[in-house]
């Protein structure tokens, strides 16, 4: 007799298996996903007990798959073109409507020397070498986020920047979903930084408020030597939506690394960020801004790995909490023993507005070598009463004195953001949730 | 009518009773000094005026031109006119200290049906006053109060007094903390804003400030009470005895 026991399939995880197991399988990526869907057959949508869920129980909070999306039509098209984020920051747009490449939403015209955008399908029939570039940027151990998204892998884009170009426009990536019917979302998208190359990515998400919709997104990086790439991600998901995402990185020596996510939307949203410093003297800063109301469950985790000297790394997080959501950050920083003089600061801190708001911290110190300076930190507190009554003693009403204090705690991490037109456009829209609050 | 009329008024804080029982008119373009021993309660006075709510009024009565102050959010007691000048002025981080202030000049405006300043004019009325103050404008740039050494918090808390255009002002302790060049500035500062429509509550445990900022009335305060009232010479004559004779009195 068999005496192991075998955890019951979840709906979701059946329909997952059974949607994903019927796409047809093409080409290059075909052993690809058909290894991703296996693993998730085998291991399933993680639970309370895998401890890097552990805050975050996806067989709970998420029973169902929402059907695979259709292809846009001409009014989803209609639709998308108003409902974007951060129309006005300059920038080159490439746009995923329902997950499917949206030509007539995206420019790819005049390129700028050195820049090359293709689509997955196109990118992957230049380049027979592309399928293992991907799988080589994977988590370190499965994740069932990543293993849905390589089973589901068909639309997605490349960005390539050559060596030493140098492409001042920002490319912004919109993942846009639209209609009021929930579907199930996915996109991958790849970005080669090529050595003392530089550029701004801007990634976004955004879609249909009570509609219960899923996106699942992979962002993939690689960053190599000496290059410079900054990464701004808005996550403004409708307000029913599951929102699942990853931004897998790898750095290479001396490179300059920076990326902020503002988390606004979604009823429960998980981005975790595997980054690995696989370089000497490599710079990079990791940071982000969630505001969170009503019962919004919002899950930030950091995986920095310090795998070989010099680099210097700098995650600072901050989480607004009104109502009775729910907030976790979890933040591991790893030095491993070659990755001497080390310097690496992690900071997460939580506002509380909402009296039944919760927030989960768990940084935590992976340190093997002996000459590193690490240190984290973790905060969770209230508006404080006498800043509160020294703005009121000074004639300015509650709300608009706690909007000043909540401003000022988020800003902080904002603040981040290299690039002026995407700070006052990332700090407008928080602004905007900051006025949609309404004091109790 | 009075400009602030404070009957009988008891408070305290948790279970420590502060205020026992206070009296004190003060009309408008006087000047009005309470004096007293460390505890005697003149800060709490002035957190209770202002509405601070870890004090809790059990009786008596505060009226501002005849208006109950004490049902009143700290914002509109702000609003009708009453200023507090804290004895320390808090740092808030992160909060631009020409967006704290716009903040505040408009709001009040907005609540006295006011229009609210533009930008050019607002500007223009900061420069103007922090000129008069000696605040250099690198200063208003800073976060309220951060890094601000102890004489740049207490001419901040004029700056915003001037700005804010009150009725009643009550200084806590303005004096403690500054050197006598930082004194004699706070001191003209509030002087220029002396006013036959104003009237100022200055509370301090030294004579000192009260030679820059000369009072009509002297009130002493011991254990939560007025215990004796007089004029400028009353000041004098604490400088020289000091308070002993209070401290066990009342």
């Amino acid at each position: 007799m068999n005496a192991e026991v075998k955890m019951m399939r979840t709906a979701a995880e059946t329909q997952y298996a059974d949607a994903l197991g019927s796409l047809p399988a093409t080409g290059a990526i075909r052993d690809l996903r058909a290894k991703a869907l296996s693993d998730f057959i085998e291991k399933g949508l993680p639970h309370r007990r895998v401890e890097e869920w552990k805050y975050t129980d996806l067989r709970v909070l998420m029973r169902e798959m929402a059907p695979l999306a259709d292809r846009p039509d001409a009014s989803a098209i209609a639709e998308a073109k108003k409902n974007g984020v951060l129309a006005n920051i300059g920038a080159r747009e490439i746009t995923f409507v329902n997950g499917a490449f949206a030509a007539e939403l995206s420019n790819l015209k005049g390129l700028e020397k050195g820049l090359s955008i293709s689509t997955l399908a196109d990118a992957l029939a230049k380049d027979p070498m592309l399928p293992q570039l991907l799988a080589g940027l994977n988590p370190s151990k499965y994740d069932a986020v990543y293993a849905l998204n390589t089973a589901a892998l068909n639309e997605g884009v490349v960005i390539d920047v050559a060596a030493g170009a140098q492409i001042t426009k920002p490319i912004h990536i919109r993942h846009i979903v639209t209609g009021t019917k929930p579907v199930s979302v996915f996109g991958r998208v790849f970005v080669k930084a090529g050595k003392k190359s530089q550029a701004t990515i801007v990634q976004s998400h955004s879609g249909p408020d009570a509609v219960a919709y899923q996106t699942n997104t992979v962002l993939q990086l690689s960053v190599a030597d000496d290059a410079e790439l900054d990464v701004v991600r808005v996550q403004a998901e409708g307000d029913k939506a599951i929102h699942l995402s990853m931004m897998i990185g790898a750095a290479g020596a001396k490179s300059r690394f920076r990326s902020f996510t503002l988390t606004t939307g979604a009823s429960v949203s998980r981005h975790t960020v595997p980054f690995a410093f696989a370089g000497k003297d490599i710079r990079a800063s990791i940071s982000g801004a969630t505001l969170l109301r009503h019962k919004q469950h919002a899950d930030m985790t950091l995986e920095v790995d310090h795998a070989l000297p010099g680099g210097e790394s700098r995650e600072l997080f901050k989480t607004v909490l009104d109502d009775e959501t729910k907030g976790v950050f979890q933040g591991l920083i790893i030095v491993r023993p070659d990755a001497q003089k080390t310097d690496g600061r992690m900071m997460s801190a939580a506002l509380l507005l909402g009296e039944s708001a919760e927030m989960d911290n768990k940084p935590e110190l992976e340190i093997f070598a002996d000459d590193v300076q690490c240190a984290h930190g973790a905060t969770t507190g209230a508006l404080d009463d006498d800043l509160m009554f020294y703005l009121r003693a000074r004639g300015i009403p509650k709300k608009e004195a706690e909007s000043l204090l909540i401003q000022s705690f988020f800003g902080e991490a904002i603040e981040q953001i290299e690039n002026e037109k995407i700070r006052d456009a990332v700090m407008l829209r928080a602004g905007k949730w900051l006025a949609e609050r309404s004091v109790k | 009518m009075a400009l602030l009329e404070v009957r009988n008024l008891q408070a305290r804080v948790e279970d420590k009773e502060i205020l026992r029982g206070l009296d004190l008119t003060v009309k408008a373009g006087e000047v009005h000094a309470i004096m007293g021993p460390n505890g005697s309660g003149k800060s709490t006075l002035s957190y209770v005026l202002a509405g601070k709510s870890d004090y809790e009024v059990t009786g008596g009565t505060a009226t501002l031109e005849g208006e109950d102050l004490l049902e009143l959010e700290p914002d509109e007691r702000a609003a009708k006119g009453l200023f507090l000048a804290f004895q320390y002025p808090i740092e808030i981080p992160g909060v631009a200290s020409m967006t704290f202030l716009r903040t505040a000049v408009n709001a009040v405006r907005k609540k006295r049906g006011d229009e609210e300043l533009s930008t050019p004019d607002f500007l223009r009325f900061v420069r103007e006053k922090a000129k008069e103050l000696n605040i250099h404008q690198d200063m208003l740039k800073r976060p309220v109060n951060v890094g601000f050494s102890g004489g740049e918090k207490k001419r901040n808390e004029i700056l915003q007094m001037s700005l804010l255009e009150p009725k009643m002002c009550v200084l806590d302790e303005t004096d403690s903390g500054l050197d006598i060049d930082a004194l004699k500035i706070v001191a003209d500062g509030v002087n220029r804003l002396r006013a036959k429509n104003r009237g100022f509550l200055v509370i301090t445990h030294y004579q000192r400030l009260l030679d820059h900022i000369v009072p009509d009335v002297v009130h002493v305060m011991a254990k939560g009470k007025i215990v004796r009232t007089g004029g400028p010479e009353l000041a004098h004559e604490l400088e020289a005895k000091g308070y002993a004779a209070y401290e066990n009195a009342a």
